[in-house]
């Protein structure tokens, strides 16, 4: 039983929580709210909150300005595209792992995340070498292998410990009640792994969606993401608030939603469960 | 009962992970050991040979290597520090019961996942600039002059927007471990009379010691590779150059390759001997 508490104390957790809240939030709604301003509300002593006069006009320039489509695509396909390709590559690895496990099944696994702490910073420039040889700088699938290499120890922890908790019983059961292989995996297997798979692409995406020092070191033009367009407004004569506003709300927008969907998978798959 | 055959198809299951990740680690590791024993700048001459350990010993006596491997200890430091201190209070806080829960942890976790290169941008020009940032006009508000965040205080303003960004981690990875807390045995602490500090200090923060070693483990390997934030407000200069950032300077911005590499084996042993704590934590928790 919860112990019964008082509306005042409640009401004072719930105002201070807010305030705390609203306060390490506040930078992100700053940037939302100056997108919509004019360049001269968004630099205007006193700053004004809420009452200006709310434009679409950044957008619109912003759009005009550099190729965010472009750059939204490499995001999405970057991204995507290494999602893809680490599941391809990680669903048969932790699935045998989960479900045939060896002695070595815990080294291979400990093994994997210890690429995981391979310095990027040491290891550029081969890297970088290697994608000039290979002529793929600024190349979009280079960066979806790096990506999904990058990220791979995480899919295959992750798939673990989900596939770790299908119960064996229920296989049996299946079995008991004359199911066949193709029906175990397409109607007892696949339903239970689906979630876990799901929370895993999710939490993929976000983090090669935000990686920066591979993209910003091996793209110039053709492959660059949104990291890297923005990282073009850092100059100062892009220097302009409201149109960096809009730039940045471009760019965050899409993954803020993701991430809040994701939240709870998110403690699982950077702690490898070892925080429940 | 797994039978010879299901094994080798395990095997086979398992073959592209494993040699993927056994390329991707090797070869870069591999190439990265042998520039570093070798005078090798792009630019000037290409590759002029055999030099033993040179550039180990150059890269360390150079005047920058200290100040990089302090830059780094404070900024990882004082970021873990920041996180930790106040994820334990946010925790505890967001633990409470209150209305709209929910609304405020989405407000607090958002920072995480605004990507590194926008929040350098954000807060360097929107909130850091001297002019027409917020803070000077906070400043301004009290009578203050204007803080030059970047040029004045510049390594405390990097472990500031480190921190708004890695608060919400620990924040989230805390609360998570908080909630599992018995909540019986705090009251029966209470009932006992003991207070709410001694409650938090023999009950709450033993119960996330893990929660914390995790944290802490799991951060340091991402702060030691801040780069982001630091190439887009500094660019290293102001001496907010970290171990990393000085790696980078040496391989891509004067093309001395076989010393940056000789760096990177540094901040490789640096990264492992991280790894090698947050290695022993993980595999005991497969053991269960």
């Amino acid at each position: 039983m919860a112990r019964a508490v008082t509306n005042n104390r409640k009401a004072l957790n719930t105002a201070l929580a807010w305030l705390v809240g609203l306060m390490i939030f506040f930078p992100i709604l700053w940037t939302i709210l100056t997108s919509f301003k004019t360049e001269a509300d968004a630099i205007a002593n006193p700053p004004v909150l809420f009452f200006f006069d709310w434009t679409l006009e950044n957008y619109r320039e912003v759009m005009e300005r550099s190729n965010y489509a472009r750059f939204l695509s490499n995001s999405i396909l970057i991204a995507g595209g290494s999602t893809i390709l680490g599941l391809i590559i990680a669903v048969p690895a932790a699935w045998s792992m989960a479900f045939v496990p060896s002695n070595r099944t815990k080294d291979i696994l400990l093994w994997m995340l210890s690429t995981k702490m391979l310095p990027a910073v040491g290891v550029l420039y081969p890297i970088y070498l290697l994608c000039i040889q290979l002529g793929v700088l600024d190349n979009r699938f280079a960066l979806v292998v790096i990506l999904m290499l990058i990220n791979l120890p995480i899919i295959v922890w992750m798939l673990y410990t989900y596939f770790k908790e299908i119960p064996g019983e229920i296989l049996e059961a299946a079995r008991m009640d004359g199911a066949g292989l193709k029906e175990e995996i397409l109607y007892v297997l696949t339903p239970m792994a689906v979630p876990g798979i799901a929370s895993t692409m999710l939490l993929n995406f976000i983090l090669a969606w935000n990686e920066a020092f591979w993209t910003l070191n091996l793209t110039s033009v053709d492959a660059a993401p949104l990291t890297a367009f923005i990282a073009s407004y850092s100059s100062p004569e892009g220097l302009f608030f409201a149109k960096l506003s809009a730039a940045s709300t471009m760019a965050i927008a899409p993954i803020l939603i993701l991430g809040w969907f994701s939240q709870k998978q998110l403690v699982r798959g950077l702690t490898f469960g070892a925080v429940k | 009962m797994a039978t010879q055959h299901s094994r080798s198809a395990a095997r086979i299951m398992m073959a592209p992970a494993v040699f993927l990740l056994l390329v991707w680690m090797l070869v870069p590791l591999c190439m990265t050991l042998w520039f570093s024993v070798r005078d090798y700048r792009p630019l000037r001459g290409g590759d002029n040979g055999f030099v033993g350990l040179d550039n180990f010993v150059r890269f360390v006596s150079s005047n920058s290597f200290w100040p990089s491997i302090m830059t780094t200890l404070i900024i990882v430091g004082g970021v873990l520090l920041i996180s930790i201190c106040l994820g334990v209070l946010l925790a505890i806080l967001l633990d409470q019961p209150m209305w709209g829960q929910g609304v405020v942890r989405i407000l607090v976790i958002a920072p995480f996942f605004v990507m590194p290169t926008v929040s350098a941008l954000v807060w360097k020009n929107m909130f850091m600039d001297p002019v027409n940032g917020v803070f000077s006009y906070i400043w301004r508000f009290f009578g203050a002059d204007p803080v030059v965040w970047l040029s004045e205080m510049p390594v405390f303003s990097i472990v500031m927007i480190v921190s708004w960004q890695w608060l919400p981690f620990a924040t989230l990875i805390l609360l998570t471990a908080i909630q599992s807390l018995d909540s019986e045995q705090l009251e029966a602490a209470e009932m006992d009379g003991a207070s709410p500090i001694a409650r938090f200090a023999f009950i709450t923060l033993p119960h996330l010691s893990r929660a914390i070693t995790i944290v802490i483990l799991i951060q340091t390997i991402f702060l030691l590779a801040v780069f982001a934030e630091i190439f887009v407000t500094t660019g290293g200069a102001f001496g907010t150059r970290t171990l990393t950032y000085l790696i980078y300077q040496r391989v891509l911005e004067s093309q001395n390759v076989g010393l940056g590499s000789a760096g990177g084996v540094y901040a490789i042993i640096l990264a492992n001997i991280v790894a090698i704590f947050l290695m022993r934590i993980v595999g005991k928790n497969l053991d269960k």
